[in-house]
């Protein structure tokens, strides 16, 4: 177990090392950050002056060093753009995008789960087809139409949720959250709604399919010789079994559910990473990409790492495989 | 003696898309207290729907099309769902084919035999715990207090079947069906668990269906033999008379096809022809197009005659005397 964990983690730094290499490449390539970050009335001494600062005057290979140099010494680096540590800039953008995808995820369990335990159990039924048949709306119906639709029916239309920001917050451990208070969570809703209709379609019919599969194998049908309740049957019987997929998907989609918030952030003026990566790339402003993505990176890593021991606590005959 | 249960005139039928398919047509038997009855067919001739049908697990599109089956009087066909559920695995319990699957493989076996005992009675988790580990160490289990916190995949496949042979005599059943639980295991072991389960049965009273394709296996245990063909009884009575002088040409087809009972050297006989298909059998001897003694009269529907004392067969050239 141990030795995994480890391999894993080595795993994980080669990703990243090479992950700082592409965006340092990728962002040169694309264009000068100087031509966008300096006024065009600076003179030349100014300008001179303001590329050697950000160490733009150096040749690649020698700006890469100093960057990781920095990185061996705790410091990711400052931004181009607002002159803060980029980490800093990223920390205090963070909390709102995570608050908005747990949120989402967790929206996806509560519709997802239960839709999808209904669809399985009554496949013919009218409300099973049209479960089955509304989650083949989540999946191809783009994002950023979805998340206009909803403020168009309940922002602009009934009135009654707002559109845009993520309302009053409140503090917990020094940081402020969206979902301590009411308004905030009146806040959230539309946008963690939008984030997670892709994740309640997957999870719906990941659980119908696992319904369905489950339901006619000896064991169920043994439960039920045992004079047990239809309800422990299904929530315990049948739900267990449909747990590990679900788990590991929807563990997965989390990592993959803040990267993609940009979409949903962007629509609803939400304040979070996303909104501030897809500035930073405007402007190139190299060192807010190249952190961004290394915590992206590492969350991912994180992430599955995290999935792959709740795997082995669901699944009983994976831990004993690892174990021997 | 008393009757535990006696079933009249069964009608089991799956209304498929392709037809109906009459797996159980017409069947009554009686088993009394204390009693084996043989319930002995070729795959598919309707044994495992006759067992389903009593404890009331008939799956979709199942469902009984007629007859009663009296459980010490009471028609199990007529009460409700909660009713049956209160005496299945309590008063009525069964034990499957394939120990490798009747064991949910991600609940560990002490969720699963305490929640068999909690289904039907008040008992705190200590004593269900209790009972469980007792009835564990009854069945032949070692060091059960350790293994009641395995899990399935864990026990070898006749350890298995006694796990599941300890539920469903967790409440001393007054009835207990036992669908072929020995077949996918080892000689050795089906020897083993036959005994055991007819000790464990004699002891308690419990009335015992053994179902089996294999009329070796119950030669020495049962106390009446059901000879089952095609979804209907075609010959039933005490065991060694049947076994002895059968009746049915089908019933001497099985016998002539058991290793032991044919001479040394001589060619195992073996019945011609297939199982008929059970979807729109027509009317007429079911068996006719795999019969030697097969007339024009085999056409139409063999009646049932009594052999003196009290054999039941199901032809019209049955191999021993009828009665005048
Ligand atoms: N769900 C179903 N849908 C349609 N037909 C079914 C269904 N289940 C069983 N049958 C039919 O019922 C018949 C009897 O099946 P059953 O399982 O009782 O046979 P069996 O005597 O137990 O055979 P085996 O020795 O293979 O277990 C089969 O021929 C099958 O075609
Ligand atoms: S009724 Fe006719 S075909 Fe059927 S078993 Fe008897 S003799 Fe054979
Ligand atoms: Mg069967």
């Amino acid at each position: 177990m141990l030795t995994w964990i480890v391999r894993r983690l080595f795993q994980a730094f080669f990703v990243v090392v090479a992950m700082t290499v592409i965006v340092f490449v990728g962002v040169h390539v694309i264009g000068n950050p100087v031509d966008i970050l300096i006024s065009p009335e600076a003179d030349q001494a100014e300008r001179a002056r303001i590329i050697a600062e950000m160490g733009l005057d150096q040749p690649l290979w020698k700006q890469y060093f100093f960057f990781v140099n920095d990185v061996l010494h705790g410091n990711m680096g400052r931004s181009f753009v607002f002159n803060e540590p980029a980490l800093k800039l990223i920390g205090s953008r963070m909390p709102a995008t995570l608050e908005l995808a747990v949120t989402a995820v967790l929206f996806s369990i509560c519709f997802g789960v239960p839709l999808g335990l209904y669809a399985g159990l009554k496949p013919d039924s009218v409300a099973g087809r049209a479960i089955m048949a509304g989650s083949i709306l989540g999946f191809s119906l783009p994002s950023f139409w979805v998340g206009l639709m909803l403020i168009m029916t309940f922002a602009v239309h009934l009135g009654v949720l707002p559109s845009t920001g993520r309302g009053e917050t409140a503090a917990m451990f020094g940081i402020q959250w969206s979902f301590l208070t009411w308004d905030g969570l009146r806040h959230m809703f539309m946008p963690a709604l939008n984030l997670s209709l892709f994740n309640i379609s997957l999870v719906l019919r990941l659980t119908r399919a696992g319904v369905r599969e489950t339901l006619p194998m000896d064991y169920i049908k043994f439960a039920r010789a045992k004079g047990l309740t239809p309800r422990r049957v299904i929530l315990v019987h049948v739900l267990k079994n449909i747990m590990i997929p679900v788990v590991t998907v929807v563990g997965l989609e989390l990592g993959s559910t803040i990267a993609f918030a940009v979409v949903t952030e962007s629509v609803f003026a939400w304040p979070g990473m996303g909104k501030l990566i897809i500035d930073s790339i405007n402007v190139l402003d190299r060192p807010v990409i190249v952190a961004y993505l290394m915590m992206i990176v590492l969350l991912f890593i994180t992430i599955n790492l995290v999935v792959d021991i709740i795997y082995t606590i669901l699944d009983p005959r994976v831990r004993l495989e690892t174990k021997a | 003696m008393t009757v535990t249960l006696e079933v009249r005139n069964l009608r089991t039928h799956f209304f498929t898309r392709a037809g109906i398919v009459k797996a159980v047509d017409d069947v009554s038997f009686k088993v009394e207290r204390g009693q084996v009855l043989g319930l002995v067919g070729e795959s598919g001739s309707g044994k495992s729907v006759t067992g389903f049908s009593i404890i009331g697990l008939v799956d979709p599109p199942g469902r009984l099309a007629g007859g009663s089956i009296l459980y010490r009087g009471q028609d199990l066909a007529k009460i409700s769902e909660e009713e049956m559920r209160s005496l299945r695995g309590n008063r009525i319990a069964m034990i499957f084919q394939d120990p490798m699957m009747t064991l949910n493989p991600v609940l560990r076996i002490d969720t699963q035999m305490i929640e068999a005992v909690q289904a039907h009675t008040n008992a705190s988790h200590s004593e269900a715990w209790t009972r469980s580990r007792d009835a564990l160490g009854m069945v032949g289990i070692p060091s059960p207090e350790e293994r009641l916190r395995s899990y399935p995949h864990q026990f070898s496949g006749g350890m298995r079947q006694r796990v599941a042979i300890a539920i469903a005599l967790l409440h001393n059943p007054d009835l207990l069906i036992a669908d072929e639980p020995t077949t996918a295991l080892d000689v050795t072991i089906q020897a083993q668990i036959l005994a055991e389960v007819q000790k464990l049965a004699t002891e308690h009273g419990t009335a015992l269906i053994w179902i089996t394709h294999d009329l070796s296996v119950i030669s020495g245990l049962a106390d009446r033999i059901a000879v089952m063909y095609a979804g209907r009884i075609v010959e039933a009575g005490e065991a060694s008379t049947v076994l002895d002088r059968p009746a049915h040409p089908y019933t001497h087809g099985l016998i002539g096809s058991v290793p032991s009972r044919n001479k040394k050297g001589e060619k195992l006989r073996q019945i011609p022809g297939m199982t008929p298909s059970l979807l729109n059998l027509g009317v007429g001897c079911a068996f006719r197009t795999r019969c030697a003694r097969a007339t024009a009269v085999c056409e139409q529907e063999p009646p049932e005659t009594l052999i003196p004392p009290e054999r039941i067969v199901r032809c019209f050239h049955p191999m021993q005397d009828v009665a005048a």
